[in-house]
């Protein structure tokens, strides 16, 4: 297992570390729309995880609104290649509520064919490994900050 | 490319032929017979060509020009287009997924014909 593979809800972990090897990406989050973490691999700062998810949710509820306008079921997946990276953002339904992956690879170590390919498994293991049955948590402004320090610090460890 | 890919699934024991964009390993034309999963075999050839390339570099081999791995059950058939397996970047790769007692000749034949065609 990767030293730098951590989820703050345990079910996420095999997947997610069975994602990277075989797709061999650089950065992964999972997490839900609204910007909280449920495992990350390659990030070394929490500042890191955090401007990403908030990115991340930002680029989903963007492309959701888009979507809405032009009056679209959301979009599935979105990707975006520079000169030595790409990125690939993508959700889906399980029965912890909707999840979004971000995956981020470098050119000359993997191709957006093998991360959408292994995208589809990781969704599908999640999906399966996902807590059946459970209640959705709303997460509360009062309780945003203590969730968000907790998550950060089963994510890196302290 | 539908043409390039006809003469290559019209050798016997061919089950199908795909081009495939050796950066990106998504399929940019298809033929395929039913259970090949051509999404996953166009991205794992992509990647193949990309380590191939590395090594015969590292070898000092120059571009490859034709692969062929053989399996119990079939073979994969692959031929870099320009780019694809020689430069470090962009290109397409032939791809054929063949019966293991395909023809071999016949089958590099059209793929460097069709590699010809399309690039």
């Amino acid at each position: 297992m990767s030293p730098h593979t951590r989820a703050v809800e345990g079910w996420t972990l095999q997947p997610l570390t069975d994602f990277v090897r075989e797709a061999s990406v650089r950065l992964v989050l999972v997490l839900t729309p609204s910007g909280q973490v449920l495992a990350q691999s390659g990030f070394s700062r929490a500042v890191d995880v955090m401007s990403a998810a908030a990115l991340a949710a930002a680029i989903v509820a963007s492309t959701a609104e888009l979507a809405r306008q032009l009056k679209q079921p959301p979009f599935a997946a979105l990707s975006h290649q520079g000169p030595k990276h790409g990125f690939f953002l993508a959700t889906f339904m399980a029965d912890r509520g909707t999840l979004a992956v971000l995956a981020v690879y470098d050119l000359d170590v993997s191709s957006l064919g093998l991360v959408q390919l292994f995208y589809e498994q990781l969704a599908a293991d999640l999906k399966t490994a996902s807590p059946k049955g459970a209640v959705q948590k709303q997460v509360l402004a009062a309780d945003f900050e203590r969730e968000l320090t907790d998550s950060l610090n089963t994510l890196f460890g302290r | 490319m539908n043409k390039a890919l006809d003469l290559i699934t019209r050798v016997r024991g061919v089950r199908g032929a795909m081009l495939v964009s050796a950066d990106d390993g998504l399929i940019v034309a298809e033929q395929l017979m039913e259970g090949i999963k051509g999404g996953a075999v166009a991205a794992l050839a992509a990647s193949l060509a990309g380590r191939l390339r590395r090594a015969m570099e590292a070898a000092g081999t120059g571009a490859s020009v034709f692969w062929h791995l053989q399996a119990e059950q079939g073979a994969l058939l692959v031929v870099p287009g320009r780019g694809g397996g020689g430069n470090a970047q962009g290109g397409i790769l032939v791809v054929a997924v063949a019966e293991p007692d395909v023809n071999i000749g016949l089958v590099r034949l059209e793929l460097l014909r069709a590699a010809e065609a399309v690039v």
